[in-house]
């Protein structure tokens, strides 16, 4: 008995495919340095623009004196107070979105019905869609004189009505992403959870967390890189005032904003304008400080 | 056999959607019995066990008929559904260490059902997997991921895992497809001393190893019974179907 032949093999490919694979290999290749050529160049290019300042820089006033007068003569550099409002304000949206991010990730991924599921989703892209002008028009005119009634307070723009913004900005990102990471956990492990006698919340808690907490660090980071590089609506909504905050009610200033703000003033070339630049490299330096932590981190848990 | 009833299954239907995969098959486990089921792929060996802790309800479109009492309780009925998920160890065929510790896989159902003293803790774990035949292999790194243990490694960190709640009842579907031969014998005599207080059901392949372990075997085939009967009888050469002689002798089609 003889087996059927297998029919012939086809003929090598032509030269002209094997190019062709180059070709793309090339392309494909390009396109993931052009994102690194990228970053570097804009770093490069807003460093050039500050650098000549850097000669006279007191980087102890810069980064911690609150004394933020430009146009006075001589002028004060002093960005302590725009780090602490970008940083208080970013870490206070954060206590509020991450709870419930994660949380509203948790009920979409693994506690809703499919068609509630499809619902959530769609509505919660579409908080994602609003324009960051609008939710701080929004903070301006609807939180703003809420927040002055509720807490008695003299002013209804401050810290707390631009963290609530932030919350609400970043609360999409966490969600998404974090059912991202919550759905890619093989079902093989729940039941494995749930047949061990846990209930669906030590499910969730025990088990569920750990194998996805690359996924949902990632999703916080992302809500954080989110609240940290928002101008419009902080700009709108913070009270925009230079001042060490002592409350959570005191109006804040970012650094963000303050470029926003400043920059079209400032004179191309002047101090003010090298300084603004200057406060561009930090806000870099910080939303990579937070990235570079993250990947430690998960590489840290990776290892084990 | 006048044994206590420990798993009473009556006229159990499963279907899927349109499907049926469990034709109403009733039979009893004894309390301290080894049961061996037996059949081949496609025979619903894997989702009887499934109904009976009732993770056949994670799958969806799962629909059972039918009764199945432990105890004498109706598992649909049952109010505690956890309570009676910790009285069944379960160790599913695929080897799925969960993406924590070695140390943590095991300690996952004691400390769901509350268990939090460490000393206790770290000696109960320790012989779990000492049971499980894994102790030597991974004493020195109880912090290593469960997922990075290799296959036959896991399977057995799922039996120690199984065994971590203390069940009433062992069902083990394929414990030995990644386990080595020799491996595979520790764990059978593991098995052995267990079930003197233990009722374990054994789903296998392996029909071999239902010889040596079952007291009873069942062939399941199509989501029928074809046979449940003393080890002795199922596997001799005048069984009481035909099929079962087939199968259990590999002439089966």
């Amino acid at each position: 008995m003889s087996l059927p032949r297998s029919p012939e093999r086809p003929a090598g490919r032509g030269r002209l495919a094997v190019l062709f694979e180059q070709a793309i290999e090339l392309l494909i290749r390009l396109c993931g340095i052009s994102a690194i050529v990228f970053v570097f160049g804009i770093f490069f290019f807003v460093f050039r623009e500050g650098a000549p300042y850097l000669a006279q820089l007191d980087l102890g006033a810069f980064l911690f004196s609150s004394d933020w007068y430009p146009s006075n003569d001589p002028a004060h550099y002093g960005a302590g107070a725009l780090l602490l409002g970008t940083l208080s304000v970013t870490l206070l949206a954060m206590l509020m979105a991450v709870p419930f991010g994660l949380g509203a990730a948790v009920f979409v991924s693994e506690f809703s019905a499919p068609r509630t599921r499809e619902v959530l989703k769609i509505v919660i892209e579409l908080l994602a869609a609003v324009p960051s002008v609008v939710w701080g028009f929004i903070g301006m005119s609807v939180l703003g004189p809420l927040i002055k009634d509720v807490f008695q307070v003299p002013l209804g723009v401050n810290m707390f009505n631009a963290a609530l913004l932030l919350a609400l900005m970043s609360v999409p990102i966490i969600v998404s992403i974090g059912e991202d990471a919550l759905k890619a956990v093989p079902d093989s492990y729940r039941e494995a959870a749930l047949a061990l006698g846990a209930t669906r919340w030590q499910t969730v808690f025990r088990m569920l967390f750990p194998a996805a907490k690359n996924g949902l660090l990632a999703a916080v980071l992302l809500g954080v890189g989110r609240a940290i590089g928002e101008t419009m609506a902080v700009l709108m909504a913070t009270g925009h005032s230079a001042r060490i905050p002592t409350s959570l009610f005191d109006p804040v200033q970012t650094l963000t904003a303050t470029i926003a703000a400043e920059l079209g003033e400032a004179r191309q070339g002047s101090e003010h304008y090298q300084v603004l630049f200057l406060i561009g490299v930090l806000l870099f330096t910080l939303t990579f400080a937070v990235n570079l932590t993250a990947d430690l981190v998960v590489k840290g848990i990776r290892r084990k | 056999m006048n044994a206590r009833k420990k798993i009473e299954v009556s006229g159990l239907r499963l279907s899927f959607g349109d499907k049926e995969v469990l034709h109403g098959i009733s039979f009893d486990v004894y309390a301290g019995e080894i049961l061996g089921v037996i059949g081949p792929a496609q025979s619903g060996k894997t989702s009887l066990l499934r109904c009976i802790n009732r993770t056949i309800e994670f799958t969806p479109g799962a629909r059972v008929g039918g009764r199945i009492a432990v105890d004498g309780q109706d598992v649909q009925h049952v109010k505690d559904v956890h309570g009676l998920r910790r009285k069944i160890g379960m160790v599913a065929p695929l080897p799925v260490g969960l993406p924590l510790s070695i140390y943590d896989n095991v300690a996952f159902a004691p400390r769901a059902a509350g268990a939090r003293d460490r000393a206790w803790l770290d000696g109960h774990v320790e012989q779990c997997l000492r049971q499980a035949a894994l102790w030597d292999e991974v004493k020195e790194r109880l912090d290593v991921l469960g997922t990075k243990l290799s296959g036959g490694q896991q399977q057995r960190l799922t039996i120690a895992r199984a065994l971590s709640h203390q069940p009433e009842i062992l069902c083990l579907d394929e414990f030995s497809i990644a386990i080595d031969p020799v491996t595979t014998m520790r764990i059978e005599d593991v098995l052995k001393e267990l079930s003197r207080d233990m009722t374990i059901v054994l789903v296998t392949n392996l029909v071999q190893q239902a010889r040596r372990l079952a007291a009873r075997t069942l062939f399941l085939w199509n989501g029928h019974i074809v046979e449940l009967d003393r080890t002795e009888v199922v596997f001799s050469d005048s069984p009481g179907d035909r099929r079962t002689y087939e199968y259990v002798n590999g002439i089966f089609g």
